[in-house]
């Protein structure tokens, strides 16, 4: 209920995973940001400390995962995922105990960060919890696999209209549903009729279909025609990542992951061990996820002062961080974006 | 007939099989046919129209394909709404054309925002999710199954260290999703590493696919040969034709044991320009120049490209089709090519 923002509370409490390597600067700079503009939130912050896990442990304790199912809302900075440790990996962790089937990523180009492209304006709307993702693999004989993809009506039909319910939450004019139903037939072809289903209550919002190779080669020539898009979930793990190339990498696209009961905001970008501790680190990517929990959560205006502030930054082109080729810290850079809120 | 003359006999057959009225296939191998007939290049062609909406590949149109060994295609038309099976699919499992190559590439003339770009996708082209195996399990949900196998997957990737080699390309990308599908990805990219190993001249990498996709919007130079399995191929080579001016323009060929089929890389149905005379054919006549060479029929194909490349080069708006920013028509192209042809004698 929260995650289609209902009647918003006055007061918020919500979880913090500050992560590891540059996670507990950026979030430290968030916090700062979102307490700097009055946003009522309260945080309830828990250190997961993977380097300490043992081998099968889950990564992420159940205090804290109860802790965002109670909240409601979670933010969450980058986390070290070890490598061969037999830990369940910690995403997986994640979507399977908060629920969370579907994953937003907006992609927007930043005033003054200059890329290839220009006005880039689309949301991806990825199902997050089925289709190529089960799992289910199964060698038939050596040399032969068959690897599953699942998809059902019910995941369909809750991603669709999570899509344009979010259209028409955030003023998006258009919905495409981007699949392969000329080959998946019966797969990508209840997807697709699910989308169908749901457009025709949303009247106002416009309804279009794409094949997935259709959709990629639009996206890289004329990213402008393209708004909301929703579709299964390697499809929106391969078009988020396109959609990132084209504003300039994964240190600026936010994501936030939407649950049944809960919202999980996290920036998609990784630890950046080179530059942790250093106050170097670009919290740009953090901050504009926390700007998708803020809408979530019905704090509008907050996040619309927020938003300007960093386009005004970012424009004016003086203080940012090297990353964007600048020499600013992330305090510095923190600092600008306070002093221009309204 | 009992006494053909030795030259005759050496004259290789094409077989022609533009698809239905859907599609753009007739008027751009019309056009391919015109410079092919123009720059007297010893072909004959077997044309074969057939009903592309169909519920199989007719039995002839697969016995002339096989006979002649060589054919040129225009892209049949499938819909999303009819359990009929796609025919260009049909086309390609029945007759094992088991590698799908797809060279993409800046034209001089044609204004971009990515440069430098020179990528070969090489694909998988009978397996993995295109597999057509799929069943409700109970209503309202769905199994697809995806399939690889080490021998498919052996051989388009040695096809692609191959093409490597015999082309002065120096590294091959397996792209693929093996963090998720461990088993069936990790077939095929161990299969990639395996062959590898024989070709250390060729530099070898893998990339998992999102990633690749986000490199391909952002630095497409990095990109030479693309070795992958065959949806995210389809995916590839439409952002790689994408980033550098679209379907139309670049050439593709479809290579098995048995037979070879060329067309236009990026294989689109275009329905909503079919009929008009505005479809650009420069994907079909470069295929056309592929097959040339496949034929062992290089210089003609040397002729054919430059003759192309010179119409672009030129600038001149007026000879090229609207995809590309011009206001000719599909004859208006094929004709400047024609006269760029004369010039050259
Ligand atoms: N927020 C950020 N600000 C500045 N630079 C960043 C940021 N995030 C990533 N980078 C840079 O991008 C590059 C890739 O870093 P990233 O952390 O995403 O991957 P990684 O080094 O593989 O880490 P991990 O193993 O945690 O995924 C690094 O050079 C890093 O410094
Ligand atoms: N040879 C070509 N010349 C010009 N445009 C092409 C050519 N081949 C493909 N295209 C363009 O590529 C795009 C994708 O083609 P596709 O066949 O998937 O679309 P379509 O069947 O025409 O669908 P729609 O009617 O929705 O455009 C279309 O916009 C089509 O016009
Ligand atoms: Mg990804
Ligand atoms: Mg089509």
């Amino acid at each position: 209920a929260a995650a289609m923002g209902g009647s918003a509370p006055k007061q918020f409490k919500a979880t913090l995973f500050p992560g590891d390597g540059i996670g507990p600067e950026i979030s430290e700079a968030v916090v700062k940001i979102l307490h700097a503009a009055k946003c009522p939130i309260e945080w309830e912050t828990h250190i997961i400390d993977v380097r300490s896990k043992k081998p099968g442990e889950m990564l992420v304790s159940r205090e804290a995962l109860d802790s965002v199912l109670r909240n409601g809302w979670g933010l969450k900075g980058p986390m070290e995922t070890p490598i061969g440790k037999g830990h369940r990996s910690l995403n997986l962790t994640l979507r399977k105990e908060l629920a969370l089937y579907a994953n937003v990523r907006p992609c927007l180009s930043f005033p003054g960060v200059k890329t290839l492209y220009e006005n880039v304006d689309v949301v991806t709307v990825r199902e997050n919890t089925e289709g190529e993702y089960s799992g289910l693999e199964h060698v038939v004989s050596p040399g032969i696999v068959k690897s599953l993809k699942v998809i059902t009506r019910d995941a369909s039909m809750r991603i669709n209209e999570f899509a344009f319910k979010y259209a028409r939450n955030n003023g998006r004019k258009k919905v495409t549903v981007v699949h392969k139903a000329t080959v998946m037939k019966k797969s990508d072809g209840l997807f697709l009729k699910c989308s169908r289903e749901v457009a025709k209550n949303y009247p106002d919002i416009e309804f279009e279909e794409l094949l997935i190779d259709n959709a990629s080669s639009f996206l890289v020539s004329n990213p402008s025609r393209m708004d909301v898009m929703v579709m299964p979930n390697l499809y929106g793990d391969i078009i988020s990542d396109l959609c990132a190339g084209l504003i300039g990498g994964l240190g600026l696209t936010p994501s936030c992951n939407i649950g049944e009961n809960c919202v999980l905001a996290e920036a998609v970008h990784g630890t950046a061990p080179d530059i942790s501790g250093k106050n170097l680190a670009n919290p740009t990517a953090l901050l504009f996820s926390a700007i998708m929990m803020l809408r979530e959560m019905g704090l509008r205006e907050q996040a619309s002062s927020i938003e300007s502030s960093v386009f005004r930054v970012l424009s004016e082109g003086k203080i940012r961080t090297g990353d964007l080729g600048g020499k600013s810290s992330t305090t510095e850079y923190t600092q600008a974006i306070i002093d221009n809120l309204n | 007939e009992f006494f053909p003359s030795a030259r005759a006999s050496h004259v290789p057959r094409v077989t022609l099989l533009p698809g239905a009225s859907r599609g753009i296939g007739k008027e751009v191998l019309d056009a391919m046919v015109d410079i092919f007939e123009a720059a007297e290049v010893p072909l004959r062609f077997d044309r074969i129209e057939f009903d592309d909406d169909g519920e199989s590949l007719p039995e002839s149109v697969k016995q002339t394909v096989l006979a002649n060994g060589v054919a040129m295609k225009g892209p049949f038309f499938t819909p999303t709404d009819s359990p009929r099976r796609s025919m260009n699919v049909m086309l390609r499992t029945e007759l094992e054309l088991f590698c799908n190559v797809v060279h993409v590439f800046n034209i001089p003339g044609i204004e971009t925002r990515h440069k430098n770009i020179d990528i070969v996708v090489i694909r998988e082209n009978t397996e993995g999710e295109y597999s057509g195996l799929e069943h409700e399990v109970v209503p309202g949900v769905v199994e697809s199954l995806k399939i690889i196998t080490a021998e498919k997957s052996m051989r388009v990737a040695e096809y692609a260290f191959q093409y490597a080699m015999r082309n002065n390309r120096r590294k091959v990308t397996a792209v693929h999703k093996a963090n998720i599908m461990k088993a069936a990805d990790g077939l095929f990219l161990e299969c990639c590493k395996e062959v590898s190993k024989k070709y250390p001249a060729i530099e070898f990498e893998g990339m998992i696919v999102d990633n690749a996709c986000m490199q391909m919007t952002s630095k497409a130079q990095q990109f030479d040969v693309v070795v992958l399995p065959n949806l995210y191929g389809n995916i590839v080579g439409n952002i790689a034709s994408g980033l550098v001016g679209g379907a139309g323009l670049f050439p593709g060929m479809n290579i098995g044991n048995a037979a070879a089929v060329f067309e236009q890389g990026v294989r689109h149905a275009a329905t909503s320009i079919a009929g008009k005379n505005v479809a650009n054919p420069t994907g079909t006549i470069l295929g056309g120049c592929m097959m040339l060479r496949y034929l062992k029929m290089d210089a003609h194909a040397t002729t054919i490209e430059s003759a192309v490349m010179d119409v672009y080069a030129s600038g001149n708006k007026t000879k090229r089709t609207p995809d590309t920013g011009g206001t000719g028509t599909t004859k208006d192209f094929a004709q400047a090519v024609i006269s760029e042809l004369d010039a050259k004698h």
